[in-house]
């Protein structure tokens, strides 16, 4: 459970960990948006110069990025693969049926292939750099606009940290409920795939009943504490945008221009 | 003039409503502005039952309840819980911030307080239950007596006019259980915070103004600490009764009535004087 990286924090000191929430969200989006603008090796090359630079701001090793992208790559080989094996144009240099195998097919290939690892650079980027409580907060600012289409984003945003602070008590629970059915003989990820899934099932009822039971006793509290949806509320985490947000959204315009710039030639060399 | 903030008349409750048996039957009783009654009884004789009923998380059958003047149904819950917050037993499941400061501010934050006002709120809340240093700490990751004392400052910024609390100070060490009662006590006199104090300590319901005893989901005496402990022998009496209660046995000079801890200390010193 401890594998997944794509949403984790690590905690640190890094100018990326003392940005604003929201100019790294915005950023991380924008990002994703702008990839699609290069299209030949120069503004892949700057992107790639981008994203590296911005790896290394984190303060993260580079191999907790790689251990991000694992649990992923068989989706983006697969996908690369089938863009190989689909597209024709310029040299061949197969051809069974519908399968060809071309230049233009390999390039494009590498260049999925690098928009997928980017993106997942990029946003590991901001899930390691942000408290997962900053990222709900910074959702919250920006998603504010849709208040006006009577969308609930203050009770959305409550509910998702509020969510995020029970996952570790749920998986602490997960782990004494396995043990508690260990102890009474129960062998979990033996025999088939039916018996597998039977065992599961002395594990989620537990789980499910303490939920609800959670649930309950976390109602009562934010009752008693005066909690009524829909009502105004301050917030007490403020957020503080500073030079170095409207720095980092400088940056992105200037890898605008880049892209735009090298981009122009337009052919693949 | 004293005037009763809490004043409860043939309150009826019980948990299964096709069930004849209630949890609560007929309780009557009305505490005054400034006051610190401590309600006790055995397990399961339904003072959190009481607790609930008080701040509206649970609807009686029957009777009324009226906190600060007002009368508490569904629609004035939210007005009344304005005036009166709950400690509860087990704080465990109801921390909503990620940090003891955000979780302390959260019913600020519902009554839409400004932030300057409630920065200052939660650091004195926090200084009062002396969590100061803890404050960007995750509350789930603290001990149990921490966690009742962030729970506490959490109603302590409300600053209600009426304080329940369930049992909310058994898991502090009795250093610090003793120092956040003398603040309590402190609030209690200076600006007048009713408490209405759920305990099994009887040292401290010797302390308070008044205890109500319930057994068995009646409220079956409220009187005077003194009074309450000589008329029901079967409780376990604070810690000065007890020692009266040894040492008439074994000399008969003991006064035969109930006495404080100061009372006791001077029979004791003047007794000890004469001899
Ligand atoms: N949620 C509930 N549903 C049904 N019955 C309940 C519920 N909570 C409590 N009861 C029952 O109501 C009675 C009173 O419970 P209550 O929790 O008020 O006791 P208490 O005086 O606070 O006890 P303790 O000293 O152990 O805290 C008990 O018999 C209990 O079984
Ligand atoms: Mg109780």
């Amino acid at each position: 459970m401890n594998k997944l990286i794509l949403g984790r924090f690590f905690p640190g000191e890094s100018i990326l960990h003392q940005m604003d929430p929201r100019a790294k969200l915005l950023a991380g989006v924008y990002f994703i948006l702008v990839l699609f603008v290069a299209n030949n090796w120069q503004s892949y090359g700057l992107l790639w110069i981008f994203t590296l630079v911005v790896m290394y701001l984190s303060g993260v090793k580079f191999s907790v990025y790689i251990r991000g992208v694992r649990p992923l790559i068989w989706l983006i080989l697969f996908t690369v693969t089938l863009q190989i094996l689909f597209t024709s144009g310029g040299k061949i240099y197969l051809d069974v049926g519908p399968i060809t195998v071309s230049n233009f097919g390999i390039i494009s290939g590498i260049y999925i292939f690098c928009r997928f690892v980017m993106i997942i650079f990029i946003s590991t980027v901001v899930t390691l750099t942000t408290k997962p409580i900053d990222l709900t907060d910074g959702i919250n600012a920006l998603l504010k606009p849709l208040k006006r289409l009577k969308i609930p984003v203050d009770e959305i945003s409550l509910m998702l940290s509020i969510s995020l602070r029970f996952i570790p008590n749920l998986l602490d629970e997960t782990q004494k409920v396995m043990d508690a059915q260990r102890a009474r003989g129960t062998e979990f990820g033996e025999g088939n795939l039916l018996r597998q899934m039977k065992t599961l099932v002395p594990i989620f009822l537990p789980l499910f009943a303490s939920s609800l039971n959670r649930a309950e006793d976390m109602a009562n509290g934010m009752e008693t504490r005066g909690y009524q949806s829909g009502e105004k509320r301050s917030t007490f985490r403020q957020l503080a945008w500073k030079r170095k947000d409207t720095l980092c959204i400088g940056t992105m315009i200037i890898l605008t221009f880049g892209l735009i710039v090298l981009r122009t030639g337009g052919f693949i060399h | 003039m004293t005037a009763r903030v809490v004043e409860v008349s043939n309150l009826v409750f019980g948990y299964d409503k096709r069930d004849k048996e209630q949890t609560l039957t007929d309780i009557n009783f009305s505490v005054n502005k400034g006051e610190w009654v401590a309600v006790i009884g055995h397990n399961g004789s339904g003072k959190s039952t009481l607790a609930k009923l008080l701040v509206g998380l649970l609807e009686m059958d029957d009777g009324s309840i009226s906190i600060a003047g007002i009368n508490l149904n569904d629609n004035t819950k939210w007005e009344v819980r304005r005036h009166i917050g709950l400690v509860f037993q087990n704080p465990e499941n109801q921390f909503v911030g990620t940090t003891v400061q955000d979780d302390v501010a959260f019913g600020l934050e519902n009554i839409n307080m400004p932030y300057e006002e409630m920065n200052n709120r939660v650091e004195e809340a926090l200084k009062m239950v002396d969590l100061s240093e803890l404050r960007f700490h995750d509350p789930s990751r603290l001990s149990g007596g921490q966690k009742q004392r962030v729970a506490l400052a959490g109603i302590l910024a409300l600053r209600p006019s009426v304080l329940v609390l369930d049992e909310a100070l058994v898991m502090l060490d009795p250093g610090s259980r003793r120092e956040l009662l003398l603040t309590l006590k402190q609030l209690n006199k200076s600006s007048d915070m009713t408490i209405i104090s759920i305990t099994h300590d009887m040292d401290e319901a010797a302390e308070a103004d008044r205890i109500l005893l319930l057994e068995a989901g009646r409220l079956v005496d409220s009187g005077k600490p003194s009074d309450v402990f000589s008329k029901h022998q079967q409780l376990e009496p604070p810690f000065s009764e007890a020692l009266r209660r040894m040492l008439k046995r074994q000399k008969n000079t003991v006064p035969d009535t109930y006495m404080t801890e100061e009372e006791l200390v001077n029979w004791l010193c003047k007794s000890h004087l004469k001899m």
